[in-house]
């Protein structure tokens, strides 16, 4: 039992970085219905740049307060990340709006090759090391619980309520919802559609940014390859969930994390995305559109 | 960089005016974008700490880089492109009246001469003006050579757009002698030796083919049925090892094999296709992608059979048919046979002309498939999947049959890839293959076979070109490798092809189906399918 829910808490904090890179899939997807296939390399963008910002602490100043460090990488991470973002929108798939389908796909995956070389030739190639910020470890009944752990948790849960309130209680996240809706017609009532889609790419690179300051510190390690594998698993997240819903990303999220601790604790360690990709397939044969997806409704 | 402003405010600004404000955005964005990561380098010291080291007079050439570039392409190219827009109908890669200012007979006579007398004189004036501006003189010479080639197109335009298929055909064919012939007989060559010009064969010809022949496979999938597979690489790599693992562990032929590995691929295809009928659109493209890491990951995993990470070595040599091998230590090596020198390049031309076969044997089955009941079926699913079904096509059938024929073709290139390298390993079938061939497909417009092959010859082979420009050092520095900026150019340029031509390469489809006349549409007119 004990056993059991050690796994449930190493499941919960994956799956809390999972779902937040999820968000900014499922978010892209809604507005624009395209595969922003790049986010999973703005999420090592946003681990590298809280990288380099450790190390500007730790070169500018004899000691920070841990504290005080993370709220710093936190911020310029999500700062420069979303610009990261707000560019490639603008650049690379703006200016394909209302092309065809694949059209934007490949601009994306053009720019997520082009995103993690560029990390690449100006940092180098190799794994890049941080001493662990944060080594406090309770142990409550046997099971210990780091503190890593629970600043994880909530940190995701604050952002994730922060990110509630925004999308379902304020003016843009109804702007957001109804371009998600239909796109003209939230043009035709006077909605700036082009502002409100950035700012979507914005908020999506935000929270992947904190995602992947957390994976920094949770991990202590990032390399400029380290992208992809989050990339996808947050997006199999986010299709798993239901792509396009909110809840359904986060939910997805946990659940790919809770697959991958169990299936690496109890049978083997090596075959954990096979479970977490097996998973996806067969959740999807029973609901083709995820576990809280609409279904999409076939008009002739 | 396609940024655009609103109208509004450009009415009042003059081009400069407003070119200076977007150049000074442009400028503050690159800086913001660029401060950590190229103004700052994480490194390892002695202690192997991070530590950074800055690099601020770099990061201020790039900022300034991107504002100039930005002041010039709103300044200038911006209008220009605007006239040419207005005054040209846009035929081609060029608008006409570029074109016939930029082709002119004058300049290619001088670009003749120039190119001969580079080539003639090139030791003479390498000695001359020393190492280094000859470096110069030898990008000047390619230059020349390439502006001659393209003049020739030019002038030839209208003969090679009626019989491109023909010239082309007879162009792969001839590639390898013509290689062979003209870089290893002459003593200006750039590259000197029969060695140096197996390179071409091998890093260019074989390579180009095989994502050619990968690329016309998946097209069968994506641009015919219009599935969206992500994971393509999967029946590659079913089909690598399906050779790897029989014909190390039981010394089967290849020959025996490239069937049994095509109909192996074939088989998964089927097994995926059945689970994912349901799905459609981005549903379908995960699970194809999650299909694909796990084949990637299961040949890392289980390694008591695919041997791990490790891969498998030792893959035996294609034979030439059965009658003679290109092992040196057989009897029938094929030296020995015809009683001619030994030499490694009869296999590498060997295996040239197998795969240009194999690539031919591809494109022949797709335009023959095309007319075919369940070729249109497939055309017909991309365009309309309900009145397919009102019509009475079975889409579970026509869907798996896509899957398996694409497969099939990918299995055949599997099993060449594996004889070729004599290894394979999963580094060899990651998702950034599968989004290369895809990628190949889109930009050479889905569904016409000549735009694939040229956009996997600009893309795969611009990308192995990175690797020859060896006079960039002579300019950047003897620090400079180009071979680290392949991916991040061949990244820059995917984005920047399809940019400019979303619809891919070639714009035109020739319909298989007509009522009186056959006649090239728009490619804009075909869909692009939903599953």
């Amino acid at each position: 039992m004990q056993y059991f829910v050690q796994q449930l808490i190493n499941g919960l904090t994956l799956g809390s970085i999972y779902g937040l890179i999820a968000i900014g899939y499922t978010m892209v997807y809604g507005i624009i219905g395209m595969i922003n296939f790049a986010h999973g390399d703005i999420f090592m963008v946003g681990a590298f740049t809280a990288l380099i910002v450790f190390l500007i602490l730790g070169a500018l100043f004899y000691s920070v307060p841990v504290v005080v460090a993370l709220l710093v990488m936190m911020i310029v991470a999500m700062l420069l990340t979303s610009l990261y973002n707000w560019t490639i929108e603008k650049v690379a798939y703006r200016p394909l709006r209302g092309s065809f389908r694949l059209a934007p796909l490949i601009t994306a995956i053009g720019m997520s090759i082009a995103l993690s070389n560029f990390v690449q030739v100006t940092q180098g190639p190799r794994n890049k090391p941080i001493p662990p910020m944060v080594s406090q470890v309770y142990n409550i009944n046997g099971i210990s619980v780091s503190l890593k752990q629970i600043i994880i948790v909530v940190v995701t849960a604050l952002l994730l309520a922060l990110f509630w309130y925004l999308v379902n209680r304020t003016s843009l996240g109804r702007a957001q919802r109804a371009c998600e809706q239909d796109r003209k017609m939230a043009a035709l009532l006077g909605i700036d559609v082009d502002r409100t889609i950035s700012i979507t790419f914005i908020m999506g690179a935000a929270l992947a940014a904190v995602a992947g300051t957390l994976f920094l510190m949770y991990y202590g390690v990032i390399a400029f390859s380290d992208g992809f594998t989050p990339g996808v698993k947050a997006f199999t997240a986010a299709v798993l969930g239901g792509i396009g819903s909110l809840p359904g990303a986060v939910l997805g999220g946990l659940m790919i994390g809770f697959i991958e601790s169990m299936w690496s604790a109890y049978f083997s360690i090596d075959y954990k995305d096979v479970a977490a990709f097996s998973i996806l397939a067969i959740v999807l044969i029973f609901l083709p559109s995820g576990i809280l997806g609409r279904p999409e409704v076939e008009k002739v | 960089m396609a940024v655009t402003v609103s109208p509004e405010r450009d009415s009042v600004a003059t081009p400069v005016q407003r070119a200076t404000r977007e150049a000074l955005y442009a400028g503050a964005i690159s800086f913001g974008l660029f401060v950590l990561f190229i103004g700052l380098k994480t490194g390892q010291n002695i202690s192997n700490e991070l530590v950074l080291t800055t690099r601020w007079g770099l990061l201020a050439a790039v900022v300034i880089a991107t504002a100039v570039g930005r002041f010039l392409y709103v300044a200038y190219g911006q209008p220009f492109m605007a006239n040419q827009k207005i005054t040209d109908v846009a035929t081609g890669l060029l608008p006409a009246s570029v074109a016939s200012r930029f082709f002119q007979l004058p300049a290619f006579f001088v670009a003749i001469i120039a190119a001969v007398l580079l080539f003639v004189f090139n030791s003479s004036l390498a000695g001359w003006v020393g190492a280094e501006p000859a470096g110069y003189l030898q990008f000047l010479r390619a230059l020349a050579v390439i502006y001659v080639l393209a003049c020739v197109i030019y002038y030839f335009r209208a003969f090679i757009h009626a019989n491109f298929t023909k010239l082309g055909i007879a162009a792969l064919v001839l590639y390898p002698i013509l290689v062979v012939a003209v870089l290893s007989l002459s003593a200006w060559s750039i590259v000197g030796g029969l060695q140096g010009s197996l390179k071409w064969v091998d890093n260019f010809g074989i390579q180009i083919l095989i994502y050619v022949m990968l690329a016309w496979g998946l097209n069968i999938v994506v641009g015919l049925a219009g599935l969206l597979d992500l994971g393509y690489v999967a029946f590659y790599a079913i089909g690598a090892y399906a050779y790897a693992l029989l014909g190390t562990q039981y010394g089967l032929s290849f020959w025996i094999l490239l069937p049994a590995a095509g109909a192996m691929a074939a088989f998964w295809g089927v097994l995926l296709g059945f689970p994912v009928l349901r799905l459609r659109g981005d549903y379908l493209a995960i699970v194809t992608l999650a299909f694909g890491e796990i084949i990637r990951l299961v040949l890392i995993n289980w390694r008591e059979v695919t041997n791990g990470s490790a891969g498998i070595s030792g893959i035996p040599k294609v034979s030439f048919f059965g009658l003679m091998s290109f092992n040196v230590s057989d009897p029938n090596y094929i030296a020995k046979v015809l009683g001619i020198a030994q030499s490694g390049a009869y296999y590498k031309i060997f295996l040239y002309y197998l795969i240009l076969g194999l690539c031919l044997l591809t494109a022949f089955v797709t335009i023959r498939l095309r007319r075919l009941p369940v070729g249109r079926a497939w055309e017909a699913l991309r365009e309309d999947e309900i009145a397919c079904r009102s019509l009475g096509i079975n889409t579970t059938t026509t869907k798996l049959t896509a899957f398996a024929t694409g497969a099939m073709f990918g299995g055949f290139a599997g099993s060449f890839f594996a004889a070729r390298q004599g290894f394979v390993s999963p580094e060899s079938f990651v998702f950034l293959e599968s989004a290369i061939i895809l990628a190949i497909v889109v930009l050479g417009g889905m569904g016409s076979l000549v735009g694939i092959a040229v956009a996997a010859m600009v893309m795969i082979g611009g990308t192995e070109a990175l690797r020859e420009l060896d006079f960039l050092k002579q300019i950047f520095g003897p620090d400079f490798t180009p071979e680290l900026y392949r991916m991040l150019l061949f990244g820059m340029a995917m984005v920047i092809v399809m940019l400019w031509k979303p619809r891919g390469f070639v714009g035109s489809r020739e319909p298989t189906a007509f009522l009186k006349v056959r006649r090239a549409v728009s490619g804009s007119f075909t869909k692009e399918g939903h599953g």
